[in-house]
């Protein structure tokens, strides 16, 4: 069966490349980098040149990176690290309701902790307001973490105002990238951040990788695990150094095809939104229609619920993913929808659509050819009443704040 | 994680649509969940003659409730009354755990429709 991937927020496949670099460092240089001998000399040296490789694509020094095995450590890694090094100075912290939930839960446990936490809402198409951030600082802010761009439905939040509202009021800053880098500049000094979670295999590089990056001179210490001295002290345990070394060059090659590939998954999506907005009715674009990832296309298709598309999709050949409550494992759909004052009704008929350098123009036409009598077999089989026009709450001031509001 | 039977019937459903004039309708569920069932009968001398269901939901509350109008066609209403989603769920050789609770409603959907009929009656 023909089968295409339109799944690339949740991993990508690796570039030939990168299994390339990895296998040859599984089969000819094995050693540990902590060794002194001939063969820890050897890894040591690929493991400083992938750190060189990832700081390069950052516009870092190889010195600000530790490798860690991906976003989510990352996350936690920044945020206790921040958290517990500046409690002398203050305790409070300000994220946004749609981080992803290595960030989200890793603020909320500090909030158990004894921290205070304020979680920032969004508009409808799900961006943080700078204004928001500015109003919610206070003397005791140590730490503000926003994501770069959002995994569920795309949008490019104001990182480089952000970043320099907290230099100006002398406030640690940290982005999530997960999803941002490789497919938009990714910056750390252009941005203005001090920490910054990196993963290898959301850019064609393999799972179990990633990196944080720590701005020289940010107030950080290392509270997660307790062990040898690897990583400057940053990170204990012995480094992945396969996985580091095909994140070298993933991360290489994204930073030199960024604009190539860019352009040409934004044609992709932009086909792809006009066509599925265009011919099917009741769905709607979530997530901003601009300042969004090349990649990304995310919708809601009303009356009908998102895993019994996917499930269709699949049966077709096509993977993709949803924010509907079965798919996330709960009773709840996706908070980044929820945030966004989506109706709950609404959002379990989410669908998000992510492209790779593998798509190509033809798996849109087949998706367009595909996706239209799904929708329309399992909207004949609904019960709602699909006279209803959905009133999105984006208009109601305390549907800002998520879960708060009185129409919900 | 779905077995072959849930996948049969969500993608060959048995008895979609609904039934004007039905004896009996209930509906279970709630859009802000994600699940809604809604099952019409038609009832003739306490038998179930025919049972048609629509159904919000995912690949289990698709299936679940294609297999309860399966289960029950032809059946008494008292027969149908002892029908569980448990059983509905054994029929389809079983549901993902966590799917139990929120998808397997069939059976409360096919109860409610009944109840509906028998207030209905009790009003003739």
């Amino acid at each position: 069966m023909r089968r295409i991937y339109f799944d690339h927020s949740a991993t990508t496949p690796v570039r030939p490349e990168v299994t390339e670099a990895m296998c040859s460092f599984l089969k000819d240089r094995f050693g540990n980098p902590t060794s002194l001998h001939y063969f820890g000399r050897q890894a040591r040296k690929a493991l400083e040149e992938a750190r060189e490789k990832v700081a390069g694509a950052i516009g870092a020094g190889p010195g600000e990176i530790v490798f860690a095995s991906g976003g989510t450590e990352s996350d936690n890694m920044a945020i206790h690290g921040v958290a517990y090094s500046n409690k002398n100075r203050g305790n409070h912290i300000i994220t946004s309701a749609v981080e992803h939930h290595a960030v989200l839960n890793t603020v909320k446990a500090l909030g158990k902790e004894g921290f205070t936490i304020t979680i920032l809402p969004v508009d409808k198409y799900g961006m943080v307001s700078v204004d928001d951030v500015a109003a919610a600082v206070t003397d005791k802010t140590i730490l503000i973490t926003i994501m770069h761009a959002n995994n569920e439905v795309g949008t490019i939040m104001p990182i480089r105002e952000i970043g320099e509202l907290a230099r100006s009021r002398g406030i640690i800053f940290h982005t999530d990238a997960v999803q941002s880098f490789g497919k938009i500049p990714v910056d750390v000094n252009e941005l203005g951040v001090d920490l910054m979670s990196l993963s290898a295999h959301k850019i064609y590089g393999p799972m179990g990788v990633g990196a944080l990056y720590i701005r020289k001179g940010t107030r950080w210490r290392q509270s997660l695990f307790h062990g040898g001295a690897q990583e400057r002290l940053r990170r204990a345990g012995t480094e992945n150094t396969p996985g580091i070394i095909a994140f070298g060059v993933a991360a290489e090659l994204a930073k030199s095809n960024l604009e190539k590939e860019g352009a040409y998954l934004r044609g992709l999506r932009d086909r792809l939104i006009k066509e599925v907005t265009e011919k099917i009715g009741h769905v709607r674009l979530t997530g901003h229609p601009v300042q969004r990832l090349p990649n990304h296309a995310s919708f809601t298709f009303e009356f009908i619920e998102g895993e019994s598309m996917l499930l269709s999709l699949d049966m077709k050949g096509i993977a993709a993913s949803s924010g509907s409550a079965c798919t996330s494992g709960s009773l709840e759909p996706s908070h980044v929808l929820l945030a966004m004052g989506i109706p709950h009704e609404v959002a379990h008929g989410s669908i998000r659509i992510t492209l790779g350098i593998d798509n190509r123009p033809e798996d849109i036409d087949y998706f367009m050819e595909t996706m239209p009598p799904i929708v329309e077999r399992l909207r004949a089989m609904s019960p709602l009443d699909q006279e209803t026009e959905y009133a999105m709450n984006s208009d109601c001031a305390a549907c800002k704040v998520s879960g708060t509001c009185s129409r919900v | 994680m779905y077995s072959e039977k849930v996948m049969d019937h969500f993608e060959n459903p048995r008895n979609v649509g609904e039934i004007p004039e039905a004896d009996g309708v209930g509906q279970v569920g709630n859009p802000s969940c994600g699940d809604i069932m809604k099952i019409y009968l038609k009832i003739k001398e306490g038998v179930i003659e025919d049972v048609k269901f629509k159904t919000f939901g995912c690949g289990a509350a698709i299936a679940t409730s294609s297999m309860v109008t399966e289960m029950v066609k032809g059946k008494t209403v008292e027969e149908a009354m002892k029908i569980s989603n448990k059983q509905v769920a054994e029929a389809l050789d079983g549901l993902p755990p966590k799917k139990m609770h929120c998808s397997n409603l069939a059976a409360d959907a096919l109860h409610a429709a009944i109840e509906d009929y028998r207030s209905k009656k009790m009003k003739d």
